[in-house]
């Protein structure tokens, strides 16, 4: 079994379904002969031929509007926005369409599309790559959104979606594509989706998070242990449709809540957890739940990113906080 | 300097006004038995669209879209494609769609406000009515290219207006259907009018069809009003597209007699004396009057086709009124394949406080 990052995981993962079901096709802007900028469908149109991992025309609103088509008529397509920046064109498509479709026509035609883009900032990237837009998608009744925070969910979820009979838009951590690898096997093994994963067991807090901001987490996590504060640890993984009762039972047991994400704090996914805690868990609760979030700023460019991101000082001030409230 | 390109735009009319053969016909446009299906169903169309527009002034159906003027357009598209290819209408297709299959009481459902409206019980691969302007390109344009992978002998087929014409939406669609060499069939309904705004005030080009040429698609402009016209090209371009060619845009010139939907009143906006010169080319009497000419038509036919009709369409018009409601749970059994967990709650609690007799009424819920 090989050792393997985040993006050499979403590239097994497409390799596998494209050889398990002929009707998956992946399409998008560079992802023939270049493998995709960030080289997730490398040596896949070598393999599986440019009629099924299709070069486009560089118009976004249009991948995702055919790849709708395409999925109506019975393929399943995996479409590749290639900078999250350059989702906002297909919008229109994905809450118009992508996510009705099936609700329109009463289940007469449905839509397995599966929209992967990279997101979030951290590697210093130019104007318009570094967007968090989960919350936006996660708004939209019709549209699962996933996240993977390592290689192995990435791949088993990456099946997953493309299995799903409905729309996934599958975001992948851009800062996490090379961070760190991991022995994944190859066995067609999907991971559940609509469940959190719970990444460390703890009994004082639960810490909350997705995507690449589970790096700091965890490592804020570590750094609450030498002081001999534990910690639970929840990746979120599928935000939409959100599991709560996973976070609800590991807050009745700790009592403490901190919500870490990189997107903008207003209206974030946080606020969702919050409130689900507040309506569902608040008598579990020994201190208010505290947000560790990206500021409601524009996303800075690459000299200031680090400041915006959530640092593991952020998360640890804030795991403080819960635990001098009480 | 040297032309590196050159392109011209023909028009295709067959029939004047009067239903006067322009030149010699194809084949079809002398025979009856081809014919008359497409003038009977040119004539249900409008029968449909006026008892539509009377439901809604009754309060009976909610907002609609008249077709009026425009029957040779749908009716002659549709009339060239197979059970097998797709449709991707606007929301103002029901003469293709009647065409297609899709049944009047389906079609009031949809404009009474309930999705069941759109689970056609025959035409079950056509696209849903497409509200929001030009999208349903890109979809025809996905759908053709699926067609293609699989070696399907089958083309995608959609409608959009003059309007539509200016959104991205239509270009990166026609663009990407070019690239692909895919099984696609553009129609832009070029009815002169987006609810207020006329054609020389949508774009600066001569002509709609041209804007195909810019894609390196065919583009053909025929007289929308005359279905022999409209018949002729689009089984022209559905046989090159069945036969692995490229795709084409067929800009159907007609003019739109009625208001944009019964939400509006055009009379705020163009002139009535227009409208009524209008008439003057409409496709019914033009088809009617070749009829006529070849023999295959007459008053007793007419007024037979008439009464057939009208019991046609109220017969639909009892079945949409009996409809039974939708259910309370309808919103949430087909937002997914399987209703996800976190869900299951907000389901509950809708069915809790529903009325006790759910769904409105047909037409909207006035309560």
């Amino acid at each position: 079994m090989a050792e393997i990052n985040l993006v050499e995981a979403v590239n097994l993962a497409l390799a596998h379904e494209l050889a398990r079901d002929e009707a998956v096709v992946l399409l998008g802007e560079d992802i023939g002969a270049n493998g995709g900028v960030f080289r997730a469908t490398v040596g896949l149109q070598q393999r599986f031929g440019a009629g099924r991992v299709v070069d486009t025309p560089l118009a976004e609103t249009a991948i995702v509007g055919t790849a709708i088509g395409m999925a109506a008529m019975g393929l399943r397509p995996v479409a590749e926005i290639q900078f999250s920046g350059f989702l906002y064109p297909a919008i229109d498509h994905l809450i118009n369409h992508a996510a009705r479709l099936r609700n329109r026509t009463r289940g007469r035609l449905t839509c397995p599309l599966v929209v992967r883009t990279p997101c979030g900032g951290g590697i210093h990237a130019p104007e318009h790559h570094s967007e968090s837009p989960e919350a936006m998608l996660a708004h939209t009744p019709g549209l699962r959104v996933v996240m993977p925070s390592s290689p192995a969910r990435a791949y088993g979820l990456l099946l997953a979606a493309i299995r799903d009979p409905d729309p996934v838009m599958f975001l992948e951590p851009t800062r996490m594509y090379r961070l760190f690898r991991q022995e994944v096997a190859d066995d067609g093994e999907a991971l559940p989706l609509d469940v959190c994963f719970t990444l460390r067991g703890g009994t004082d807090l639960t810490l909350v998070s997705w995507g690449a901001m589970l790096h700091e987490t965890q490592a804020a996590a570590d750094a609450l242990a030498t002081e001999g504060i534990s910690a639970e640890v929840i990746d979120v993984a599928t935000l939409k449709p959100l599991d709560l009762p996973t976070i609800l039972e590991s807050v009745a047991r700790t009592g403490r809540c901190v919500i870490v994400h990189e997107a903008a704090r207003t209206a974030g996914l946080g606020a969702e957890i919050a409130a689900g805690l507040a309506e569902e868990g608040l008598y579990s609760l020994l201190a208010p739940v505290q947000r560790v979030t990206g500021y409601d700023t524009v996303m800075p460019l690459s000299r200031l990113e680090t400041q915006y991101l959530p640092s593991v000082e952020r998360i640890v001030a804030a795991a403080r906080k819960t635990l001098e409230a009480s | 300097m040297s032309t590196v390109a050159r392109f011209q735009i023909d028009h295709v009319r067959f029939l004047d006004p009067q239903g006067e053969a322009l030149g010699p016909l194809p084949d079809f446009a002398r025979d009856p038995a081809q014919l008359v299906p497409m003038y009977r169903a040119m004539y249900l169309t409008r029968t449909f669209d006026a008892k539509a527009i009377a439901l809604q002034r009754t309060g009976k159906l909610g907002t609609f879209a008249s077709a009026l003027g425009q029957e040779a357009i749908g009716v002659g598209v549709a009339s060239a494609m197979r059970a097998e290819d797709a449709l991707f209408p606007s929301y103002r297709e029901h003469a293709a769609q009647l065409v297609r299959g899709v049944r009047i009481e389906e079609s009031l459902r949809y404009w009474g406000g309930d999705e069941r409206g759109s689970d056609f019980a025959q035409a079950r691969h056509d696209f849903p009515n497409c509200v929001p302007i030009g999208t349903q390109v890109c979809h025809a344009a996905g759908a053709a290219y699926a067609f293609k992978l699989r070696g399907e002998a089958r083309a995608a087929v959609c409608f959009l207006g003059d309007g539509g014409s200016s959104k991205g939406d239509f270009y990166e669609g026609l663009n990407f259907a070019a690239v692909w060499k895919a099984p696609l069939l553009i129609v832009v309904s070029n009815n002169q009018w987006a609810i207020s705004v006329p054609r020389s005030a949508q774009s600066a080009t001569a002509t709609l069809a041209q804007k195909a040429i810019a894609a390196g698609v065919d583009g053909v402009q025929v007289d929308g009003n005359d279905l022999v016209a409209v018949h002729h090209v689009a089984r022209e371009a559905l046989a090159k597209a069945r036969a692995g060619g490229r795709p084409t845009l067929i800009e159907a010139v007609t003019y739109r007699l009625g208001d944009h939907t019964t939400a509006d009143d055009a009379s705020r906006y163009r002139d009535p004396a227009v409208v009524q010169e209008q008439w003057s080319f409409e496709p019914l009497t033009r088809l009617r009057n070749h009829l006529v000419g070849l023999g295959a038509w007459g008053p007793d036919k007419e007024e037979a086709l008439a009464r057939e009709c009208t019991e046609t369409v109220s017969a639909a018009v009892e079945a949409y009124l009996n409809t039974p409601p939708p259910t309370t749970a309808a919103m949430f059994e087909h937002l997914f394949a399987t209703l996800p967990a976190a869900l299951v709650a907000q389901r509950d609690e809708a069915l809790r406080f529903a009325p006790r007799k759910a769904g409105g009424q047909p037409g909207g819920d006035h309560g």
